[in-house]
């Protein structure tokens, strides 16, 4: 097994938030305002989506040496699930579902040599005549998918119907939610129709060397979360060392980190970015004996990226935490503690660090969809990930030269949207759930009923 | 007589299931001041929006009638409603901040109610608004028209809340609690005020209050509300001379008297605080290297002495300096400077690990029971912290032990160190701030307004407690309130301070039956006093 630089990290997110979510297990402020969200149907409808993303990412996040023949190529576990996807690869362009290519080549039909659209090698090969036979085959593959489908939603019902009943508890409340279970069953049926469909046909079509599209739509998934967290990672540790220190000590430390961030801020964020990305060329080519394989430079390279985006965008936060810092300092709980001789630094932790949580939830929460959107602009202009990296941004700028073609080239552009707009929307959808459930106003109404 | 208003079976519930008011009835008649008195939460202010139709929309609303003069409230749909309300009946509010329009001059605010209701030209809506101003009594009123709200001290915001009300020449004046967050002698201002329009005008007045003494001064007719329903309805006089039913009663022996000093005989006792010549002066910055050009004297040289297990009262209208006094004492505040001794060890100039070892001598009790305590913490850890951070020593089952032992002195349940502040009442959340203080064990604590914001019962409540820990633990206060009746009760020696400076000392007694300075007069003098006792 091979541990990038970004998988270590991501492991280690994952670690710390199971961690945290143990430690808060019996907090009752923070419990009250997560059963808010448990009880919100859209907030656990987009959870469900959330965690399916998350999922596949975990899965790409576990690399190792593939154990083919002459190959020292690094893999995932996900590539390894998907290893049809993966090397199913045509010569160039073709449509969803097609069985030829998009563009004409002289082929060699009934003997002679004609002008017509070639087969593809992988794409319904199986087929005779693929003018008659498609549709139904389509049809009968897609019904075999549906049914692998309903067979695992089926194990999973009795599977949490058996838990719940070994542990003498009614099933936990969300699983008893109408909208959750459709959620997921569409989510499980259309995962495995896909999955069934893909062996065959190229779902989402190929690109321009004839890569399947669906592989690099899911591939893309890790890319997105990987900004989308480490960024946050790397923001909020600064963020909220320097806005509370800013709030609460006000004088020169106040200042001085104001005139940090004002100076950060008014230094415009691609310019810091693509000078840092050249930066990171420029020494991987100098030190080309640690950086052998390909993928480990490409991971390089998003790991600066998240760490530039994360040192441009925590001015934000800065000032909001500063902001509520000055008003907390002034409260009169502040100054209970300090009539009762408490310490300076035991203050800051135990009085302001978390009255201005709910503000860091939430921000994290809105900042990692924003996130994830200027990772797909930085790559349309070329600062962004390694061309390598499978990514939206990546696929998008990919596909912009081919819409001038006729018949359009439409597939990766759409197949990136699509992913790109169902990640956004479940992560904008529940960071508005939190940020209902951690509002102070509807704590204290439901304080006072 | 014929009733201004009527209302018959009045009841209005929120999300249909908390009954706030519950079937009601009464009559306001002409030219009658009608007062609804109760504590907080009662339904007062609610009976009043109800009769406007101002309710949240999350109320509904049911009663028999609603009768302005003949004309049914009830029936009239929303448009004919808006020609009633600011027209015929008008409405002040408590807050005079936050009901005026802080970019809009007061001459424009009043003139926008004027043309609501009349249709006047211009230049006869300016003579109106001057004709009102000079009506509410405003110094200047020809300048005081282009000022805006926040040039206009709060005295003078409630005076141009009134000019409002009373620009469409209402029948009924609904003020709900009107003069509640305004000081002594301009609340006796605005009273008096309120009673000559009235009588110029013949309006009936509305007051709605949760201050018994101020309704025996100002009303006719009383009616008693508690938890949404009225339990008495009678006339002013025999209201406050034979009470009926037992919660009038009971109201009425929680309010604190001024008598309550007569015959308190004192005793000498070593003094334990003695503050000399001290100071709190905050720097006034300017320009750009923020060079200090001056000083706003907020204590300015006051010289006292608290003996041990006395009660001091510091006594002042708000922005005398008495918080801040009492804050920087305990050097919470920057900008103090000047002798404190306790118990003949002086606090002045320590600083750091020095003065946090010492903070065992002297706590504080704040106003607001809400803001003083950690929503995120658990109450048992609220009222442990000073333990673990000035007696470190002290293992965790003692502490928990003394934490039980603490909430059974301020008289509340033990398992209550489990719950969060939220989950109880302002009553009880001043008690956990008492025991938060009490635990490490002070020689004195500085109470500032501990009693405000909490209803007249609760307040008795409280000062017995502190009283009984007086006695118990021989615990000195340093008391500071704005309320003299409150002063009465619990008070040994009294200080009475303005614009910073302490201008009369003396004994309870002796302050309030013999005061000797002007202002101590004028202050004693405003105090609305219950009828029955004069």
């Amino acid at each position: 097994m091979i541990i990038l630089w970004t998988d270590a990290l991501i492991l280690l997110l994952l670690f710390s938030s199971i961690g945290i979510g143990f430690y808060l297990h019996d907090k009752e402020h923070i419990q009250r305002p997560l059963n808010k969200i448990v009880r919100s149907k859209v907030g656990m409808v987009s959870l469900v989506v959330l965690v399916f993303f998350l999922l596949i990412g975990l899965l790409d996040s576990i690399h190792f040496k593939s154990n083919q023949e002459n190959s020292s190529e690094i893999i995932s576990l996900l590539d390894y699930c998907a290893t049809p996807l993966r090397e199913h690869n045509e010569k160039t362009y073709s449509a969803p579902f097609a069985t030829t290519l998009y563009s004409k080549e002289m082929v060699e039909k009934d003997g002679s040599m004609q002008w017509d659209y070639p087969r593809q090698v992988y794409g319904g090969k199986h087929l005779d005549d693929p003018e008659k036979q498609q549709v139904s085959d389509i049809m009968l593959k897609a019904g075999i998918g549906f049914l692998q489908g309903l067979a695992l939603f089926t194990a999973f019902l009795l599977l949490s119907a058996g838990v719940s009943y070994l542990k003498h508890s009614s099933a936990p409340q969300f699983f008893t939610m109408r909208p959750v279970m459709v959620t997921l069953f569409i989510i499980i049926v259309l995962s495995t129709i896909s999955g069934y469909l893909s062996l065959y046909y190229h779902v989402l079509g190929t690109d321009k060397v004839g890569e399947d599209v669906f592989y690099q739509a899911i591939k893309s998934i890790r890319t997105g979360l990987v900004i989308g967290t480490l960024t946050t990672l790397i923001m909020l540790p600064m963020a909220i060392l320097f806005g509370i220190l800013a709030g609460f000590f006000r004088g020169w430390v106040d200042d001085v980190i104001q005139y940090m961030y004002t100076t950060l801020n008014s230094i415009p964020g691609v310019l810091l970015i693509a000078a840092s990305v050249l930066m990171v060329q420029v020494y991987m080519a100098n030190h080309e004996a640690e950086f052998t394989s390909l993928i480990v430079r490409a991971d390089m390279r998003l790991l600066f990226l998240c760490m530039i985006l994360g040192v441009t965008s925590w001015t934000g936060l800065c000032r909001l935490l500063r902001a509520e810092t000055l008003k907390l300092r002034e409260m009169e709980y502040v100054q209970a503690a300090y009539a009762l001789g408490v310490k300076q630094h035991t203050i800051l932790l135990r009085h302001i660090l978390p009255n201005v949580m709910h503000i860091v939830l939430i921000s994290v929460v809105l900042d990692f969809s924003s996130l994830v959107l200027a990772e797909a602009v930085l790559s349309y202009i070329n600062i962004g990930v390694d061309p390598t990296t499978y990514s939206w941004g990546n696929m998008i700028n990919g596909a912009r030269l081919e819409m001038a073609r006729e018949p359009i080239v439409w597939w990766s552009l759409s197949a990136a949207f699509v992913f790109m707009f169902a990640l956004v929307l479940a992560a904008n959808l529940f960071a508005d759930v939190v940020q209902d459930a951690f509002d102070p106003r509807s704590m204290t109404n439901e304080a006072s009923e | 007589m014929i009733p201004l208003l009527s209302i018959s079976n009045l009841s209005v519930s929120f999300d249909q299931k908390n009954r706030v008011v519950d079937e009601i009835s009464f009559d306001i008649y002409p030219g009658e001041t009608f007062a609804l008195v109760g504590e907080s939460g009662s339904g007062k202010s609610i009976t009043a929006l109800s009769v406007l139709r101002l309710l949240p929309n999350n109320a509904s609303l049911s009663a028999t009638s609603i009768s302005l003069q003949g004309d049914n409230l009830l029936k009239l749909p929303e448009l004919e409603l808006c020609k009633i309300r600011g027209r015929r009946i008008g409405l002040i509010f408590q807050d005079p901040m936050s009901s005026l329009n802080p970019v809009m001059t007061v001459g424009e605010q009043i003139a926008e109610a004027i043309q609501q209701h009349l249709p006047l030209s211009k230049n006869d809506t300016q003579l109106r608004v001057l004709e009102l101003l000079q009506q509410v009594e405003i110094p200047g009123p020809q300048q005081r028209i282009r000022d805006y709200p926040h040039q206009l001290s709060g005295g003078q915001r409630q005076r141009v809340m009134i000019a409002i009300a009373l620009a469409g020449k209402p029948e009924l004046l609904i003020a709900d609690e009107p003069t509640t967050s305004l000081d002594v002698t301009i609340q006796a201002q605005i009273l008096a005020l309120l009673k000559n329009i009235q009588q110029k005008t013949g309006m009936a007045l509305w007051l709605i209050s949760h201050d018994l003494a101020l309704v025996s001064t100002m009303a006719d007719r009383v009616a008693v509300m508690q938890q949404g329903k009225i339990v008495e309805t009678a006339s002013s006089v025999e209201l406050f001379s034979h009470a009926k039913h037992p919660y009038t009663l009971k109201l009425l022996n929680a309010l604190p008297s001024m008598q309550s000093c007569l015959n308190h005989s004192p005793e000498e006792k070593p003094p334990l605080l003695q503050v000399n010549d001290f100071h709190c002066y905050y720097p006034i910055r300017k320009g750009l290297f923020k060079r200090t050009v001056g000083y706003v004297r907020a204590v300015d040289d006051v010289s006292f002495e608290i003996q041990q297990s006395k009660t001091l009262a510091l006594v002042g209208e708000s922005g005398c300096g008495k918080t801040t006094l009492g804050k920087s004492l305990l050097n919470l505040i920057p900008g103090g400077f000047g002798s404190v001794k306790i118990n003949g060890l002086d606090l002045g100039g320590l600083e750091g690990e020095l003065l946090r070892k010492q903070r065992t001598n002297m706590q504080i009790i704040f106003q607001d029971p809400f803001s003083s305590m950690n929503p995120r913490m658990l109450v048992g850890d609220i009222i442990a912290e000073g333990l673990k951070a000035l007696h470190p020593d002290v293992n965790t089952t003692d502490r928990k032990s003394r934490v039980r032992n603490l909430l059974e002195q301020v008289g509340l349940p033990e398992d209550s160190a489990l719950r969060y502040p939220h989950e109880f009442s302002g009553g009880q959340r001043q008690r956990i701030c008492i025991a938060r203080a009490l635990a490490v064990r002070p020689k004195l604590i500085v109470c500032d307004e501990p009693t405000s914001a909490l209803d007249v019962s609760v307040q008795a409540q409280i000062i017995q407690l502190l009283k009984t820990l007086q006695k118990e633990q021989g615990i000195s206060y340093l008391f500071i309130t704005h309320d003299l009746a409150v002063v009465a009760e619990i008070a040994d020696d009294v200080a009475v301070m303005y614009q910073g400076k302490i201008i009369e000392q003396n004994s309870v007694e002796q302050v309030l039956f013999k005061p000797k300075h002007a202002y101590t007069q004028k202050l004693i003098g405003a105090v609305p006093v219950l009828k029955s006792t004069e």
